[in-house]
């Protein structure tokens, strides 16, 4: 059984400074209920290692609008003026990843593995300062796994013992990251009794997951 | 038909019955358009659909359901949804049979520049560089030129997408295959000549005797 917090105590666990990989593209299948509760209790410099900053209002664009993040790793911040001004202005350090190149160093820091060779970014301004490798006559270049002190998580259902499933295009970086954060965070639409969601249909096993989000009313 | 149709009726010659593909925003999602459900095509948008359908009734959209671009999509029959590591492990193990992109610059080894511009656009790369380098196929949809200056130039001033040569560039005036030899004019547009083409092309063209004009989807 997990313990089910309030998203105000599940900020309250977040120090200033910490990396937080968050779960959503453009903010489907972000947990904004954590957002909300981190914006209200002014957590500073962040980094954050997600696909995208959304746009303002919306999930990770809120977190760039309160002014608390500093360093961003993500692989698009196209649809968000903000993050575009201040990486501009210097107030947040960008670093940008292709996507899959992004999701695969969360995976392999979440998986124990050293790295990942991928012919992405060869050639490009994504290969400065990277070591290249030849393996059986092809080139890659070595990309650096990711973890982070946090992962928060948006589900569809978790049940009581953390098992979390997802809906369509709201799985996106949540699994990956659910191995790849310290301490993970889950915020579920719904929490349902334990056999509620078949084994088969858990994508997220529960022993990953450290808490649960309630729902507050 | 304005350029963009016609660019995307052609695109969707392309297409081959039973092939996923991944159509990028803008230009290329259009062709969809122009592929009838009977080839059984499945499209995929990278945020994590296999099976992208069109956009929902008013009032049917499905909050955990969007394209890449963030609009509400629906999904067809046989759709799966997946995480983003099998996405992109779609897309960068070579499973993707073709992918459609919109494109700055195209050069003279048939090199594509497509994420930024420095100083002015710097929105970041999202699947562009996994796309060119994995993608079985890569096809290029764009205008010819962009303020009375050709996007098929000798060499890229904007940063490159990946070293991949791209397989098809199609445009509102030609259709040119990149290849070994060079970058090779295939076809025409409508109502343009061999002349106009070369007018507006800064690159270096390998023409043929018979350059046929394009056919469209209808």
């Amino acid at each position: 059984m997990k313990g089910a917090l309030k998203a105000a105590a599940a900020a309250e666990m977040i120090p200033d400074g910490a990396s937080l990989m968050i779960g959503g593209f453009m903010a489907v299948g972000t947990p904004e209920r954590i957002i909300d509760a981190i914006v209200e209790r002014g957590v500073r410099d962040l980094t954050v290692i997600a696909n995208d900053t959304a746009m303002p209002g919306h999930g990770i664009g809120k977190l760039i609008t309160a002014g608390l993040v500093r360093r961003v790793v993500a692989s698009h911040i196209g649809l968000n003026p903000e993050t575009q001004a201040k990486m501009i202005a210097g107030e947040i350090a960008c670093e940008l990843v292709p996507q899959g190149t992004l999701i695969e160093r969360i995976r392999a820091g979440g998986m124990g593995l050293g790295g990942v060779l991928t012919p992405t970014g060869l050639g490009t301004e994504v290969e400065e300062g990277k070591q290249i490798v030849e393996v059986e006559g092809k080139r890659f270049l070595v990309e650096t796994p990711l973890k982070a002190d946090f992962a928060l998580i948006g589900a569809w259902q978790a049940d009581y013992v953390g098992n979390l499933a997802y809906l369509l295009t709201a799985h996106n970086f949540n699994p990956i990251i659910a191995l790849a954060g310290a301490t993970v965070i889950a915020e579920p639409e719904a929490i349902v009794p334990v056999g509620v969601i078949p084994p088969d249909l858990v994508k997220t096993p529960g022993v990953l997951v450290d808490h649960l989000i309630v729902r507050e009313s | 038909m304005d350029a963009k149709e016609l660019i995307a009726r052609r695109v969707a010659r392309e297409i081959r019955p039973g092939m996923l593909v991944n159509l990028g925003i803008g230009l290329p999602s259009m062709v969809a358009n122009y592929v009838p459900a009977t080839l059984g095509v499945f499209f995929q948008a990278e945020n994590g659909v296999i099976g992208l359908g069109a956009r929902p009734p008013e009032g049917m959209q499905d909050p955990h359901l969007t394209d890449a671009g963030g609009g509400f999509v629906s999904a067809v029959p046989g759709a799966a949804s997946i995480d983003s590591a099998m996405s992109f492990g779609l897309i960068r193990g070579g499973h993707l049979d073709m992918t459609v992109l919109g494109g700055l610059q195209v050069n003279q080894a048939g090199q594509l520049a497509n994420w930024k511009v420095p100083g002015k656009m710097v929105p970041g790369m999202g699947g562009a560089m996994d796309l060119v380098t994995g993608a079985a196929r890569v096809v290029v949809a764009m205008q010819h030129e962009v303020k009375g200056q050709s996007k098929i130039v000798r060499a890229c001033g904007l940063p490159l997408t990946s070293l991949r040569r791209v397989d098809l560039v199609v445009t509102d005036l030609a259709v040119i295959a990149p290849t070994e030899a060079g970058l090779e004019l295939r076809e025409r547009a409508p109502g343009v000549s061999v002349a106009d083409i070369l007018a507006a092309t800064e690159a270096e063209l390998i023409v043929p005797a018979d350059v046929p004009e394009m056919v469209l989807a209808p």
